[in-house]
Parts: C-alpha cells; sequence; structure tokens
C-alpha cells in the first residue's frame, strides 16, 4: 500500500512537472505543434535513411545558406546512409582553409571527411549583418534545444502565415504561428518544389519540412539508434534480472520461521 | 555489540592481512559479527543501499567524465558536444551520469520521508540524523555546481541566480559574490571552481556517508514499528536476508535509470541548456532542476531578497532541528493517528512547493506559493510539537517479535 502510495507521488510529482512546461507556452498563445509520428519515435525508433538523405539536400541547398552545424562533419554522413565516396564527394564541393604555405601565407583546399561542416559566415557580426540584426542559431543542436523538439522544428517550417491586420510587424519581421511572439525574422524558407529529389520524391512544402526535421534530429542525436538498440537489449536484462532477485529473495526468506 | 573471543577467518588472505592489520575485526566491532538488523524492516530500508550505490554511479561516471571535459567558457560546451558525439560511449556515460542525479535525488528524498515518516532521527538516532541531512548539503552544492558545467543557458543563469543570493548579504554580500565568482560577474574563473568543488565533493559525501553508516550500526537501523530490539530474535543477519530483499529495489532503480537513459535521456532536463551560455541573453524562465524546486519555490516566495535567501537556508537547516522539533516520544507513524495525517499533507505541501518552482512567481501560483511556504515552516515548528503533546499514540506492541498487544499498557515505553 505505501509503495503504491509512492509510486501515485511519483506520478503526480513527473504529472505537474509536465502540465507546468505546457502552461508556459500556453501563456504566451502559440499554437502548440502538432504532434507527428516520427520514424526515430519510440522503443524501437531508426531514422527514415531516405528522409535523412533528402533532409540533408534541403539542410544543404536552404539551411546552410544562413545556418551553422558545427558539431557535424562529413564523415557523419556516412551514419546516414552515403557510402564514403559519396560523402567524401560531398565535402568535395566545399573549399576550407587550409595550413599556411611555406611562406606564411593563407592557403585554401577541398574539404575532407575529417571536416565539419562549412559556415556560411565568418563570425556572428558578418551573420547579423547579412540578416537584419538576427542571428541564424547553429542547427547541430536545435531539435534539443526547443520545446516539443522535433515537432517544433516542422510545425515552424510550415507555419508561416500572412499577419493578423491588428498586429503591428517589426521591420523584416515574419509571422508565424508556432513561433514565440509570433515574429521571427527567418522568412518562410520552403516554398513548392524549391528542392530537386535524387529519389523523385515530390519537393512539397509538408515533405521538405519532415525531411529535414528528420536530418536535423539525427544531427542532435546521432547516437539515437544505437541508444535505443542498447537500451532494449539492457531493459531486458535489467527485468530479467530483477526477477531472478525477487525469486532469490523469497527462496532465502522462506528459511525464517515467521 | 563486539564481545566474544577473536574470530578465526577461514580465508587464509584475510587471517594473513588481519594478523598484520586488524581491518576486519575492526568492522566487525562496528557493525557487530553479522550485522544483525531487525527482521522487520520493509523495502523503505532498502533506499540507503540504493544510496550509496548512486553515489558509486555518480563517481565513477564522473572520472571518465572528467578525462574529456575542458573547464573553459569558451570550450565547456563544445567539449561536452565531444563527449556525446565522438567519445566512444560517451554519450552513455553522459546521460548515466545526467540521469543518475535525479536518481539520486529521488532516492534521497524517499530516504529523508522514510526517516520522517518512522522517526528515525529520534533518540539515540539524531547524530546519524544530522550527518544525513550534512551530506544532502553537500549533494545540493554538488548537484548545483555539475549543472553549470555543461554551460549552456540554464547553466549560466542557474549559477547567475544562485551566486547572485550571496549578494544579499548586507555589507559584506557583494564582496563575497565577487571573490565567489573569481571576477565582476559569472565566467571561466567561476566555472573553473565549480569544476574544481565538483570533483572534491562526491569524496567529501563519500567520507560523510562512512560516518553516516558508523553511527548507524551503533545502534542499528530503525524500523516500521519503531521500538528497539530486545533480544536475538528481533533480529536477523544483514546478509543474506536484507541483501536478498533490497537487491530487487536496486534492480528496479537501475530499470527507471535505463528507460530515462536510453528512452528518455533528455526528459529531466531543459531545452535551453542545449543553446550555449549568453551573458546577453537572459531566459524567459529560468529554472532549477526538478530536485531544487520546492526550495527555489521558497526562495521566491519572500518578496525580500535578504528574506528569501534567510527562509531558503531556513527551509533546509531547520532539518537539523527535527529530531528536537518532534516532541513525540513514539517513533514510528504507525502508531500515531493524527501525526501520520500530517505526514501525509507535508508530502503534498512539498510536491505543491515544485510545481510552484517551476511557474512564473505571479498571479496565483505566487499565492499558492506563498501559503505553502508558510505551512512548510509551520509543519516543524507548530504542528510537529503540538502533534507530540497532545497526540494520544495507539498501543505499541512489546517487541518486534511480539504481535500488538490488545491493552495500552506498552505505551510508555515508546522511546526506549
Amino acid at each position: 500500500m505505501t509503495k503504491l502510495r509512492g509510486i501515485l507521488t511519483a506520478a503526480a510529482v513527473s504529472l505537474i512537472l509536465a502540465t507546468g512546461a505546457n502552461q508556459v507556452s500556453a501563456a504566451e498563445a502559440e499554437a502548440l505543434p502538432p504532434a507527428q509520428d516520427w520514424s526515430f519515435n519510440g522503443l524501437f525508433g531508426t531514422f527514415d535513411r531516405a528522409a535523412l538523405q533528402r533532409g540533408y539536400k534541403v539542410y544543404k541547398d536552404v539551411c546552410a545558406s544562413c545556418h551553422a552545424m558545427k558539431y557535424v562533419a562529413f564523415r557523419n554522413l556516412v551514419d546516414i546512409g552515403f557510402t564514403e565516396g559519396e560523402a567524401k564527394a560531398l565535402a568535395e564541393e566545399y573549399e576550407v582553409a587550409g595550413e599556411p604555405d611555406e611562406f606564411g601565407d593563407p592557403t585554401t583546399r577541398k574539404a575532407a571527411l575529417s571536416d565539419i561542416f562549412p559556415a556560411p559566415y565568418q563570425n556572428p557580426q558578418a551573420a547579423r549583418a547579412a540578416n537584419s540584426g538576427a542571428l541564424p542559431p547553429d542547427l547541430s543542436l536545435i531539435t534539443k534545444a526547443r520545446e516539443h523538439g522535433p515537432d517544433y522544428i516542422r510545425a515552424l517550417m510550415v507555419g508561416y502565415e500572412d499577419a493578423p491586420a491588428d498586429m503591428t510587424m517589426g521591420p523584416g519581421m515574419n509571422y508565424n504561428v508556432y513561433f514565440p511572439g509570433h515574429q521571427v525574422a527567418m522568412p518562410a524558407p520552403l516554398s513548392e518544389g524549391m528542392v530537386e529529389y535524387a529519389d523523385g520524391t515530390e519537393a512539397s512544402v509538408e515533405q521538405m519540412a519532415e525531411d529535414v526535421t528528420t536530418f536535423l534530429h539525427w544531427a542532435a542525436n546521432p547516437e539515437l539508434e544505437r541508444r535505443h538498440q542498447i537500451g532494449f537489449q539492457v531493459m531486458v536484462y535489467l527485468i530479467l534480472l530483477t526477477g531472478l532477485f525477487l525469486i532469490v529473495k523469497q527462496r532465502v526468506w522462506r528459511k525464517l520461521d515467521h | 555489540m563486539a564481545g566474544g573471543p577473536a574470530r578465526q577467518y577461514n580465508n587464509r588472505l584475510i587471517r594473513w592481512v588481519e594478523y598484520r592489520m586488524p581491518i576486519f575485526s575492526a568492522v566487525e566491532a562496528t557493525i557487530g559479527r553479522d550485522m544483525p538488523t531487525p527482521k522487520n524492516l520493509n523495502y523503505w530500508w532498502s533506499l540507503g543501499s540504493v544510496l550509496f550505490l548512486a553515489l558509486i554511479i555518480q563517481i565513477a561516471t564522473g572520472i571518465f567524465l572528467a578525462m574529456h571535459y575542458i573547464p573553459n567558457g569558451a570550450m565547456a560546451f563544445d567539449s561536452v558536444e565531444q563527449i556525446m558525439r565522438n567519445v566512444n560511449y560517451g554519450w552513455l556515460l553522459r546521460y548515466v551520469h545526467a540521469n543518475g542525479a535525479s536518481l539520486f535525488f529521488a532516492a534521497v528524498y524517499l530516504h529523508i520521508l522514510r526517516g520522517m515518516y518512522y522517526g528515525s532521527y529520534k533518540a539515540p538516532r539524531e547524530l546519524l540524523w544530522i550527518i544525513g541531512v550534512v551530506i544532502f548539503v553537500v549533494m545540493m552544492a554538488t548537484a548545483f555546481m555539475g549543472y553549470v558545467l555543461p554551460w549552456g543557458q540554464m547553466s549560466f543563469w542557474a549559477a547567475t541566480v544562485i551566486t547572485n543570493l550571496f549578494s544579499a548579504i548586507p555589507l559584506v554580500g557583494n564582496g563575497i559574490t565577487t571573490w565567489l565568482w573569481g571576477g565582476f560577474a559569472v565566467d571561466s574563473p567561476t566555472l573553473q571552481r565549480f569544476y574544481s568543488l565538483h570533483y572534491l565533493l562526491p569524496f567529501v559525501i563519500f567520507g560523510i556517508s562512512l560516518l553516516h553508516v558508523w553511527a548507524l550500526h551503533v545502534h542499528g537501523s530503525s524500523n516500521p514499528v519503531g521500538i528497539s530490539t530486545r533480544s536475538k530474535q528481533d533480529t536477523i543477519p544483514y546478509h543474506p536476508y536484507y541483501t536478498s530483499k533490497y537487491m530487487s529495489v536496486i534492480g528496479l532503480s537501475f530499470i527507471v535509470l535505463a528507460f530515462l537513459v536510453f528512452y528518455e535521456p533528455n526528459f529531466l532536463s531543459h531545452p535551453d541548456n542545449f543553446k550555449p551560455a549568453d551573458p546577453l541573453q537572459t531566459p524567459a524562465n529560468i529554472v532549477p532542476e526538478w530536485y531544487f524546486l520546492p526550495f527555489y519555490a521558497i526562495l521566491r516566495s519572500i518578496p525580500d531578497k535578504l528574506g528569501g535567501v534567510v527562509m531558503f537556508g531556513a527551509s533546509i537547516a531547520i532539518l537539523f532541528l527535527l529530531p528536537w522539533l518532534d516532541t513525540s516520544r513514539v517513533r514510528s507513524a504507525r502508531f500515531r493517528p493524527t501525526y501520520r495525517y500530517f505526514f501525509w499533507i507535508f508530502v503534498l505541501d512539498v510536491i505543491i512547493l515544485g510545481w510552484v518552482g517551476a511557474q512564473h512567481p505571479e498571479g496565483a501560483s505566487l499565492l499558492i506559493g506563498r501559503l505553502a511556504t508558510a505551512y512548510y515552516f509551520a509543519h516543524f515548528v507548530i504542528i510537529l510539537p503540538f502533534v507530540g503533546w497532545f497526540e494520544r499514540p495507539r498501543p505499541l506492541p512489546e517487541s518486534i517479535s511480539k504481535p500488538v498487544l490488545k491493552s495500552g499498557a506498552a505505551v510508555a515505553e515508546a522511546a526506549e
């Protein structure tokens, strides 16, 4: 009985914490991002490889012109289903700063597998100057760094609308249903058919938003598949072990005269 | 509890060591041969073992994380991402360490509540309780400084808010804060000293835990009935009875920890902490980790800064006085019908405080927070003494082995 009470208490605490978080966002009257049925959700969730590769294309062609991704390297592309040769070829599309030559003058070279994705701007000042004062955040961790994670990122991509008539927008700002305060410096990044998918998938805004979010969630959680896989093994092991412990307890205590 | 003739050990190695350094008999002298333990301990008494294991997990994972972590304002956040991405199983180490802290606090709160429900702090175990509260305070300091290390937005602003509390001290406050920071704002010097202390304090906790265990074994564990053991019939050897009984709780704790680590590793953390620390941008709502929320609510419910800090300190310090604030001579709430009722209200009050701690301090939640704070203190300084004086405890059994007697004759024997 007391044990049950403990469990109920713990449940109550977590419920309170969860609803508490929701109330904060509700107070600012943003629409709640609709929950999606992601391939990486659930105990056995994995990343949809095709979506990841399409998502990389969206990132590369669209997002990367303003957003850096400094924790992801070209070698990591092998994890989303590219061959090492393909990843190398993708890297070599970029020029990066090389070692100084023998006279100490700066050089450039083709990017290699070991290089991180090149940043679009030299420094934050340059980034702000090019984006009417706003700093496009690094995208490596973006789905972890926002409430509602991937659901929010996807919703943000598709959440652009005309501002309500009674709302005064700041200069250069765009109206988004899901952005806190509704005024976002980033213009609607996706438009119908702006990316040509190698696998022939139709590049609707919806489709691109889903693909790029899948890619971004992988970038933030590259260990997710391994984590789920080990997790299952660990859970099965621990549950069996705990079962054995309970049996041992019964056997040992049977010796006592009650 | 020692006594008896010198123990002859069967194992040759143990004999060899014992002859040169009688460490085994010294341990036995403290815990008693075979560690006699009350036979009626329930599962709530397993939390001490869980806590010991939690400390070991934190130290073990922490040592490996420290091999890769860089305590510098410009590199800390990057180094954590290096651990997550490029160190073999670094993500596992870090998620176990981060969620292990939550397991640690969950277990310590249940352990403390167990002590409160069953009156474990009463004579002759007051010092045992006080040592326990000291461990709790050092744990809080350790966890707070550990939370700062990833150098995300919440890390940085939590450090700013908490260190700023010291500036409320009259006259010397600002000087103390500057001294704590090692500069004029939270910055690399602050991070570096927090890292140093975060590595040191777990070993301090380990040391104090040994004192806690030592003090425990002088009079042995309390028990759910709350009367002292009187004869050999009341006790059983700790091993194999309690080792076998508590292994399953350890297994269950591991299941909970593993579920968080592998499936919801960031459920208990805050999205803002995945943004690098930015001294120029304050998060909308600075919230601590869940285990500090009740105390944070108390801090924020007082409209005056110094007053808030004083009450925040008092809310923890009052635990030291608990053995004397509770005037009842009966230990276990099982035989205290009125206290038992107030115990559960107190638990509810702390949960409400935890909820309030996560809200913006305004409107209804601020009012609820103030009432809950008032009740928190009232529980200790008004309810506990008065209930102890006026409550009519139910009759206590004669001994742990014998069932409860029909008559109330045993009540007078409550304390000893």
